[in-house]
Parts: structure tokens; sequence; C-alpha cells
């Protein structure tokens, strides 16, 4: 990969004469620190990749195949790197190609500034060529949205739109600029914004909350912690492994809290979820408190909220008020920014004597292994499984890698395997699930943070989904690392048409490309491995390689994941067959 | 959970837009809006938005707390009928024959203590300003006369307790 250093915003002289909105644009987004940027140029917004043409020494623009392309990059930036993501698309198909990225960040709450062109505002409502209501259309998934019509807004608006992004509880906040605002001039002047009067980012911590946590907490015999994405988007990381150490209490993760605790800490417990581990799983409904750290118990987490932790009191620290008590109730909600509130709580726990409590995950850890973890790492049958190829790249990278998933089986093997010592390094789609995610979001997290190994694993159906990436890729040469498992089939589907509709597999059997080929018509180095004896090392050439690499490995076709809590049962009927 | 009426009241920028933001909380969740009214509130540029539902609490608290974070919303609040003094208006266009023709038909506004908003020789306007059950009553009553149109307003309403709106929008600004 070239290596992209733009300089700052420091050495950015002020215009010192009117500007037009296009260069505004590009301005705001000097100054907010916004200097790589993934989008795709058109009509209504040249104006403004005019101006990136003229500001290249400060902005990389990174030009994707698709608008899809750039909001997932955007994100993966977003999420490695823990800023905001920028992408940039014109009007009409530009931008209503951006929903899919925007819905998926709305809900996995990943901070997007999302920049779309619009025509000339006396053309708004004329049904004029690339005309189309973003606005109307984005609104339900975005944090916030605007439409600027005159120049002198834009510095104002970017800023705000920075800064809603990425307080509070992140989201993406979409701005869509007529042409004209673009090409009015005006006086421009930048001041970041601190605060927006109607919007509270953080709600205020009540010591009595954390008062009553800690007399739950101490109190406890078999607490159980299930952490969340909101200890990552906290930068709360050395907060949380304090207070789990101080309390000495097990600590599970859903999907996106992952690698906010290294995989390896003796109190991380694994994860709960449809696809979880065992342990934490049962031992839901066999905790005595629950204690809920930046997380929104999301019906994959949950299954059957009527039978979820119903014995337990459950303390939830949270940011957004509109999670407390929307899919179970709570006993203690403890607001505020788990950054500080963890620092508050962590001296006011004693650790509790768990002993007998840790026997039990480890009866249940024995279990799953045998019945399940021990057949997917270490297979004798003939037929790779996704599990060992995963062991694979932990082998090698010592589980310093970040992992980007797709959506589906090779997902959740991902998740399940995928050994973490660094935070920030899982990333998926969780919420929305989007198929397509996870080729442009490793190009955007490789981008984010170049010193880091990302390697991307996808289904063979979901690369399919963003395979034109791979031209940005190698028009980027970001060195990312694509491991297809391919089992010719749209796996977790299939999973459930064995499993619940009687092996009627309706279109989930795929005739698939030739992977290889393709990558290499890309200019990018490929192979593919079908056996066991070839896959470590390829996996371990795959690695080496310090440019973008195609990996296709050829899987079990009919493998199922397990444990499973089927859709709507009980975190107690977790199933291991 | 039983269902029952629930006021939303709303105080938000007047932003163009947040209608639209606000009215998606609830096609999300598959719920009907009975009424829905704009307008000025107490605070300089400050909308107030009234929206009758009719769900149940735990519905309408996790719309509220929905609402609330919209990012130009200030405060958003719920109330029962109980704890509100609520109007609706409606309209009512008569043709004038039926009011010089047909005596009774005066007598009907009479009772109603509605107001004859304008008289001229093809029709006449009359408005009434009151609960629910009073403006169809009118409505059943003007019927035989025939209408030649009826239209009735969203709910407005404010509350018996303080709102302290200007309170929270001190605390949010400082």
């Amino acid at each position: 990969m070239k290596s992209i250093k733009t300089k700052s915003i420091q050495e950015l002289k002020s215009p010192g004469q009117p500007i037009i909105g296009a260069e505004a644009v590009v301005r705001c987004l000097v100054a907010e620190g916004a200097n790589l940027i993934y989008g795709y140029p058109g009509g209504a917004i040249m104006p403004v990749y005019d101006e990136l043409y003229k500001f290249q020494d400060y902005i990389h623009h990174v030009l994707v195949r698709h608008e899809q392309g750039a909001v997932h990059a955007a994100q993966g930036f977003a999420r490695i790197s823990g800023n905001v993501g920028v992408c940039m698309a014109t009007s009409g198909p530009g931008a209503t190609n951006l929903v899919t990225g925007i819905a998926d960040a709305m809900i996995d709450s990943t901070p997007l500034v999302c920049i779309t062109g619009q025509v000339p505002s006396h053309l708004l409502g004329s049904d004029a060529f690339q005309e189309t209501d973003i606005i109307g259309i984005s609104t339900p998934v975005t944090k916030w949205s605007y439409q600027v019509t005159r120049a002198e807004e834009i510095p104002e608006i970017l800023a705000k739109a920075f800064y809603i992004a990425r307080s509070g509880r992140p989201g993406p906040v979409l701005i869509d600029i007529t042409k004209d605002a673009q090409f009015a001039s005006f006086d421009y002047s930048y001041k970041p914004c601190r605060s927006v009067r109607s919007y509270k980012p953080v709600p205020e911590t009540d010591q009595n909350d954390l008062k009553k946590a800690a007399e739950l907490i101490n109190s406890a015999k078999k607490p159980l912690i299930v952490w969340g994405q909101g200890v990552i988007l906290g930068k709360a990381e050395e907060e949380f492994k304090a207070f789990v150490e101080q309390s000495g209490i097990p600590a599970a993760w859903t999907i996106l809290g992952a690698s906010a605790l290294a995989t390896e800490h003796p109190l991380n417990v694994g994860m709960v979820g449809m696809h979880g581990n065992y342990a934490p799983n049962l031992l839901t409904n066999e905790c005595d408190l629950l204690i809920a750290i930046g997380m929104r118990f999301d019906d994959r987490v949950t299954g059957d909220l009527n039978t979820y932790a119903k014995q337990a009191k459950i303390i939830h620290f949270e940011i957004d008020p509109a999670e407390v008590n929307k899919n179970v109730t709570v006993d203690v909600a403890v607001m505020g920014d788990v950054k500080n509130t963890l620092a508050a709580i962590t001296p006011m726990v004693e650790p509790q004597p768990l002993e007998n409590w840790f026997q039990r995950f480890k009866e249940l850890d024995k279990i799953e292994f045998d019945k399940v973890i021990d057949t997917e790492l270490n297979p004798t049958k003939p037929g790779l499984t996704m599990g060992e190829v995963i062991k694979a790249i932990n082998a090698s990278s010592g589980g310093d890698a970040a992992i980007v998933t797709d959506v589906g089986q090779h997902q959740m093997i991902a998740c399940r395997y995928a050994e973490f010592t660094t935070s920030k390094s899982n990333i998926t789609s969780g919420g929305l699930g989007t198929m397509g995610f996870a080729l442009p979001a490793a190009l955007g997290a490789k981008m984010g943070a170049p010193e880091r190994e990302v390697v991307a694993v996808i289904g063979d159906g979901g690369f399919q989904m963003n395979i034109q990436e791979l031209g940005t890729i190698f028009q980027t040469q970001a060195a990312v690392k694509i491991v297809i498992l391919n089992n010719d089939f749209l796996g977790m589907v299939r999973q459930w048409q064995q499993l619940f509709f009687d092996k009627r597999y309706a279109s989930t059997e795929m005739v698939n490309p030739d992977f290889v080929q393709i990558a290499k018509g890309y200019f990018i180095e490929a192979k593919r491995v079908d056996n066991r004896e070839d896959m470590n090392a390829a996996v371990e050439e795959m690695m080496r390689s310090e440019k973008p690499y195609l990996l296709e490995v050829c899987v079990e076709k009919e493998n199922n994941v397990f444990p499973m809590i089927p859709s709507g049962a009980s975190v107690s009927d977790i199933r291991l067959e | 959970m039983e269902q029952m009426t629930y006021t939303i009241s709303i105080y938000a920028e007047n932003n163009v837009g947040l209608l639209s933001r606000v009215s998606a909380i609830f096609l999300k969740r598959h719920i009907n809006i009975n009424s829905l009214n704009i307008s000025l509130s107490e605070i300089e540029n400050v909308s107030r938005f009234v929206i009758v539902v009719h769900v149940t609490e735990e519905q309408v608290q996790k719309i509220v707390k929905q609402i609330d974070k919209q990012i130009e919303v200030i405060k958003a609040f719920y109330h029962t009928d109980e704890e509100t003094i609520f109007q609706e208006s409606a309209l009512y266009k008569v043709s004038s024959k039926s009011l010089f023709e047909q005596r009774h038909i005066q007598n009907v506004i009479k009772k109603s203590h509605a107001n004859i908003v304008t008289v001229n020789p093809d029709f006449f306007v009359i408005e009434k300003t009151g609960f629910r059950e009073e403006t169809e009553q009118l409505y059943n009553d003007l019927a035989p006369f025939g209408l030649l149109q009826f239209v009735r307003s969203g709910r407005i309403s404010v509350t018996k307790s303080a709102m302290e709106i200007s309170h929270i929008l001190k605390e949010l600004s400082d």
C-alpha cells in the first residue's frame, strides 16, 4: 500500500477571501481531521470532487467501485480507529446506495458522516435528473440528517455533524448538500461544535444507582457480567478490565463486545447469544446477578425474553436512556459513560469467593469442548472445517490480527474461535447482518490502521455481494488478507433449512465462479486450498504476504454451527447438536 | 397491559424534517397516530407537538424515550387524559338555505354553544371547540341538514402540572 501522508490543518492557510461551498466542505473535513475518506463522484457532488483534487495533499480520497463499498469502508475505518468515518456520494442512486451501510452503522452505533450531493435547490421537488429524497429515505436510519441549501450553513452544519456522530452513543449522520450551495461563495470560518442545545449526549450518573449496584455486586453469589460494544465505543477497556479484575466476576461478551478484553484473560468466559458459548448462555439462567455493560439485550443475545435471566437481579450500565428497560426490565440502571461509571464503581466493589460458580463454567466448558469445539478445531474426518482455518489464522497472527467478518456461518465460527489480544479487532456487521460488509470494511480497517494485520473472513455468498471492491483493494494496494470460506452454499440459511425446514434447500446452493481467477483478474495474488495438509501452509503464506492476498478455502459443504439457540427459544434451550 | 389514550407532548426545535423523524418512530412500531397537532409553544422558536395514540403504557414509555433521543427534540412527555386539559376544534359548512328555511337548525346551533363564523348567501360555517363527544354530537345533529364540509383539528392540550421546559432548556444550554 502506498503510504498515505496528508498535511494537517495547521499547514492549511485560511482562505482570506470568500470561498465556494464545495471548498468549505473540504476545509471542514480537514479541520475535523478527516483525512481519509471513501466515495464515488457524480454530477451533484462534482464541485466537492473538484476541491478534493485541489486539496489532495490534505485529504486522501479512496475511489470505491460502488457507494455501498464506500460506506462499509468508512465503517471499517471507524470501527478500527475509533474515529468518525466519512463517505461521499452523489445524489439519487449514489445516495440510495449508501442506505444499507447507514442502517448498518445506525444499529451498530458506528460514527459516520455521510455527505451526499443534491440537485440545485431550485430543482428540489421537480423530479430532476438523479433527484431523490435522501433525507426522507435515510431519516429512520440516521442519528441526525440535514439538507444544506445555502453555502453559509456548511461550516456550522458539518461541525455539528461530526459532533453528533461521535458524541454519546455514536451513529451515522447524513448531510445532503444542494449543488447551488456547493457553488455559492461566502466568508468562511470554522468553529468546532461543542454542544447542541436540544441534545444531551451523556446522561448524568446518579450516585445512588452506583451505590445500589455496588451493594448488589457485593452480595451476589453467582454474578455474571455481559459486556457489549459500549466498552469499546466508550474507550473504556482499561476501566472495564480493572472492574472485572477487582470484582473477579466471570465476564461474557456480545458479538460486538468481542476483543475489548483479551480472549485469554482468565475471567473471559466467552460469547453469549445464538451461537455463543454453552456456559455463559446456560448460566445466564442460573446467575443471581446479571451485570450488563454497554449492551442492548438484542434478541440474538437474549432468545425468548420471557425466560431470560428471570431468576437474576439485573444491573445495566448504559449511555442511552432509550435502551434501559427496552427489552429487559432491570433492577438498577447506572446511566452515563462506562468510562466514568466503571471507574467510579470499581473501588466500591469487593472481590467475592466464586470458586463454586467458576466450577460450573468449567463443567459446561468441558461439555462444549467435547461435543463441539474439539471436532471443529481438531477434526479427524476429511473435509476442512471453518474452525480449523480460524485456528490457523490465530496461530499465525498470535491473536494480534483484526478479523473482519461478513454474515453467516463463517462469521459465527470466526467470532467463536478467533483469538484477540487487542481491542477493536472484531469488525463485523452485528445488528443489521449485512452480507457484503466484510470486503469493503476490511479495506477501510486496513487503511485506518495500516500497522495492523487485517484479515477478512468471508463466505462465498457475502463475498459476491461486494466483490467489485477487489478493484479498490487493487488500486489502493491495501494489504488486506481475504479468506473465503467456500462451502458452495448460503451456509447459515442452509443450516436453518436443514434444521427447521426439513432439508428443503430452497435457493441456497451456489454455483460459484473461480474466485482465484477473479482475484488474479484484479492482479491480486490468490490461491485455493481444499485439503488439510496444505491449509496451514497456505494460511501462513497469505499472512506473510505484504500485499493484498486472497485465499479460497474449500470447506465441508454441509457443516453446521453449534451451539445454537433456536430462534425464539430460551437461552436454556441451547443445543449442542 | 391495557391500552388507553395517551397524549404525547414534544418540545422541539422548529426544523424541516423533524415531523418525518418523529412519525417514523410510530411507523417502525406499526402504531397508528390518532391525532397530531404542531404549533408554536410558549418559548420562542420552539415547536410543540401534541400527538394522541391508543397504546399500552409500556409502549408509550418506549416511544417517548425514542422521541426524546432525537437530536432536535428538547423534551418529550406523555400524559393521560386526567392529567391534561384538552380540546379539539371543528368546522361545519352548511348550505345557507337550511339556516333560513329550517328553523330547527338554529336551535341546534344555540344548544351546542357553537359559533357562526361566517354567513353568506350560499353557505355558512359553524365552529365548535370542545371534547370529541361534543363536536361529534353537533356533527350528528347537523348531518340531517346536509353537511357540505366537515373538518376537525387534532387534539391540543396543556398539562395540569407545570412543564418546566424553560428550565430544561436552560440546563441543556449550560
